[in-house]
């Protein structure tokens, strides 16, 4: 599953060969992340983050077995063990501190990722199926995250945890008994603390699975590039490693910098004064808000304030909490979609000039917004700031996106990578051909189809 | 197809028309806003002349200080407010020697079993036993404390905003409200049994004022003003809040030295494969 010239994995020894023969699990390294791989050659810092996504989904397995090992699903003692961890635990603080600001990091190159994403169309043909499972992993990345949120179980994890799971509640019908089954009570407790923790424990598990599938997805295409062409000929390419491995560990560098920067002198930052209180079901926090990675989505929950009644009436066909839950949970699901909304058969943002437009001063602009506004408090200006954010948001993916993608003119592309690079290559025409001629679809441009 | 296409529209702006007409009540909301009716409350924290020695990326603690702050809660705070998550042993953090750490558990009062007939009985500390709490159960606390539990300050710097600074502030945020604040809200008053206090988000705290100038006599050190005891009660509940907050720092020099350089190198080392590569900018 790669392309023609892609090299192949020769065992030099006597064990490798041995090895070769009964589990070619080497095979199989080598030509997925190492020298079997070709990429191609001109990509930017922004294809760092799948690596990076990686590495912190591995950092947040290793740190969170060692946190699990010292800690206990009650709700009596969950908070004191957590500063169990903390005051007694050898570098305790240092484990929990990772694993707190890990999962913020982790978030941070996950929205870089699907950013990229985003301006590079990577979720076009013939790459769908690695967007789609993308998707699932940020799903699965948010669960995971807010029933971690609910581990100490201080003032936050129970408010957060009760107003999450109060979503359910607004399901018509079924909404109260299915919440009281899924909490396992009429309130977040022990039970549902228990669940938690099962299931935190289980999730980046069936992360890690859905992430091997989506490599495996990536590696049937071959990765997008910055130009949105597709591979032609060998020159286009370069191999994984050590290409791409030095520039993948020189970002890794930098992030890390930035991670144990937070860690080591700012570690409460991105947290909640409250979450150092323990729970008490009987004392509300002021403002309840969740890690900020949810801010958005969060904002989006709270921006419908009224309910969708019958103008004139009072009959109320959806109350505004059903209106918010569906809100939130819709924009995620319309990335599920967005291979098929947008319809360009180009697929880089460099040359789509009104989609350029769009995209950074008007999704970017909004989604800052929506970030600064979940955490705001419910009050004017924010609430109708909020709405109109996240009107603009659903016009951007459901109206703007099917639009721009139609009428819009590309500008003219290179005829192939390493035109792009190198500003010339022998092998093509020379000139650069009509960006019409260019189909996102079946690769009509010439392009070789992956070997199998 | 068309007809089709056509419905999705019909419905989809149906559907649109509604969304936009729930939005009307917020918008009127938003137009002619409801004026917030409460005295505010000083957000803004104070800090001691100079700051905390352990403040800043190379901080470190201040043994005297943290001594002096733990001397203003074992006889100004424990009597009301618990340090469940602190240890005696502990202390020896904050440079007192085993002896004087056995001696000073040996000075609280904690409950224990009679190994002959099982009675609770009192028993002195040991360096293992983490600080006593003052009241037996919420209810306790309650009865004592005008229907308020005074908090575990085990955590507090931590779980308040500023958690140091605010400390400090709540400690010297008492006095009487300003005439000119009290004219907007005239209903403002405070409540018997309850304190104002600029620092505090509800004005109106049920803890007296404590630290006034002389309540704690420093065996050898500054004199005991308000300020003074102030900061070294900030000062000590920032340790027990995170005793491991100097080393934390320490070792993030080292480990961000090492990345930094390590960056560097795995950048070198990314140019020179890339060498052959990438051409040369014109």
């Amino acid at each position: 599953m790669s392309f023609a010239w892609a090299k192949q994995y020769e065992p030099q020894t006597a064990f490798t060969k041995w090895m070769d023969e009964k589990l070619p699990l080497p095979r199989l390294v080598y030509s997925a992340v190492g020298a079997g791989y070709p990429v191609p050659r001109n990509l930017n810092y922004m294809w760092n983050f799948g690596v990076l996504a990686g590495f912190f989904l591995v950092l947040q397995i290793v740190t969170g077995v060692v946190l699990a090992m010292h800690y206990a699903s009650n709700t009596e003692v969950a908070f004191g063990q957590v500063e169990h961890i903390m005051r007694n635990v050898n570098y305790g603080w240092m484990m929990r501190y990772a694993h707190a600001n890990g999962a913020s990091f982790f978030f941070i190159v996950i929205y870089l990722h699907i950013f990229r994403g985003f301006y590079y169309s990577s979720y076009k043909a013939p790459r769908e199926m690695i967007w789609l499972l993308g998707v699932v992993i940020f799903l699965l990345m948010m669960a995971t995250a807010f029933m971690g949120y609910v581990l100490p179980w201080g003032q936050m994890s129970f408010w957060g945890a009760k107003v999450i799971t109060g979503l359910f509640g607004a399901i018509p019908v079924v909404g109260e008994p299915l919440q009281v089954w899924l909490v396992g009570g009429f309130a977040p407790g022990n039970s549902a603390l228990n669940r938690f923790f099962s299931l935190h424990f289980l999730l980046p598990f069936v992360i890690a699975g859905v992430v091997i599938l989506h490599i495996w997805a990536l590696h049937i295409p071959g990765s997008s590039n910055p130009t949105g062409v597709e591979v032609k000929k060998e020159s286009d390419t370069i191999p994984f490693h050590p290409y791409y491995t030095a520039k993948d560990g020189f970002g890794l560098g930098v992030i890390l910098i930035l991670f144990t920067f937070m860690l080591f002198f700012l570690p409460n930052m991105l947290g909640h004064p409250d979450n150092y209180v323990e729970a008490n079901p009987l004392s509300t926090p002021a403002l309840i808000v969740p890690e900020w990675y949810f801010y958005p989505f969060y904002a989006i929950l709270r921006a419908f304030t009224g309910d969708l009644t019958i103008p004139f009436t009072d009959i109320i066909l959806v109350p505004a909490k059903l209106l918010g839950v569906i809100a939130m949970f819709a924009s995620i699901l319309v990335w599920f979609f967005l291979p098929w909304l947008d319809k360009s058969p180009v697929r880089s943002g460099h040359y789509r000039p009104m989609f350029k437009k769009f995209f950074w001063f008007g999704l970017i602009p909004c989604m800052a917004a929506l970030f600064y506004l979940g955490g705001a408090k419910p009050e004017e200006p924010f609430i109708v700031l909020s709405q109109i954010a996240t009107a603009y948001y659903f016009l951007h993916f459901l109206v703007i996106l099917p639009i721009v993608s139609q009428i819009e003119i590309p500008k003219p592309l290179p005829f192939s990578i390493t035109e792009a690079v190198l500003g010339k290559d022998e092998g093509g025409a020379g000139a650069a051909t009509a960006a019409t001629d260019m189909s996102a679809g079946d690769a009509p441009d010439a392009s070789p189809q992956p070997a199998e | 197809m068309t007809i089709r296409l056509g419905g999705i529209i019909v419905g989809l702006g149906l559907t649109a028309v509604l969304v936009l007409w729930s939005l009307v009540p917020g918008l009127v909301n938003f137009a002619i806003p409801e004026k917030p009716d409460y005295y505010a409350f000083q957000e803004e924290n104070i800090a001691p002349e100079g700051g905390f020695s352990f403040e800043g990326a190379a901080g470190t603690w201040d043994y005297a200080q943290l001594q002096r702050g733990y001397q203003v809660y074992k006889e100004v705070c424990s009597s009301c407010h618990s340090l469940k998550f602190v240890a005696f042993r502990n202390l020896q953090e904050l440079g007192y020697s085993e002896e004087e750490v056995r001696a000073e558990a040996a000075s609280w009062s904690l409950p224990g079993v009679d190994q002959k007939d099982g009675s609770v009985i009192d028993r002195p500390g040991l360096p293992t036993d983490y600080f006593p709490a003052p009241y037996a159960n919420d209810v306790e606390a309650r009865a004592f404390n005008n229907n308020a539990v005074p908090p575990d300050l085990s955590l507090m710097t931590k779980a308040r905003k500023d958690g140091t600074h605010y400390v400090y502030s709540l400690m010297l945020g008492y006095g009487e409200p300003d005439p000119a604040d009290q004219a907007l809200s005239p209903e403002f008053e405070t409540p018997e049994g309850l304190y104002f206090n600029e620092h505090f988000y509800n004005i109106n705290i049920a803890m007296p004022p404590q630290l006034n100038e002389g309540v704690v006599t420093y065996a050898n050190g500054p004199e005991a003003t308000a300020e003074q005891m102030s900061a070294d009660i900030a000062a000590f509940l920032t340790w027990t809040a995170e005793p491991s907050l100097v080393h934390r720092k320490q070792i993030g020099w080292f480990v961000i030295l090492f990345l930094i350089f390590a960056s560097g190198l795995a950048y070198l080392s990314y140019k020179q494969i890339w060498a052959g590569v990438k051409p040369k900018k014109e």
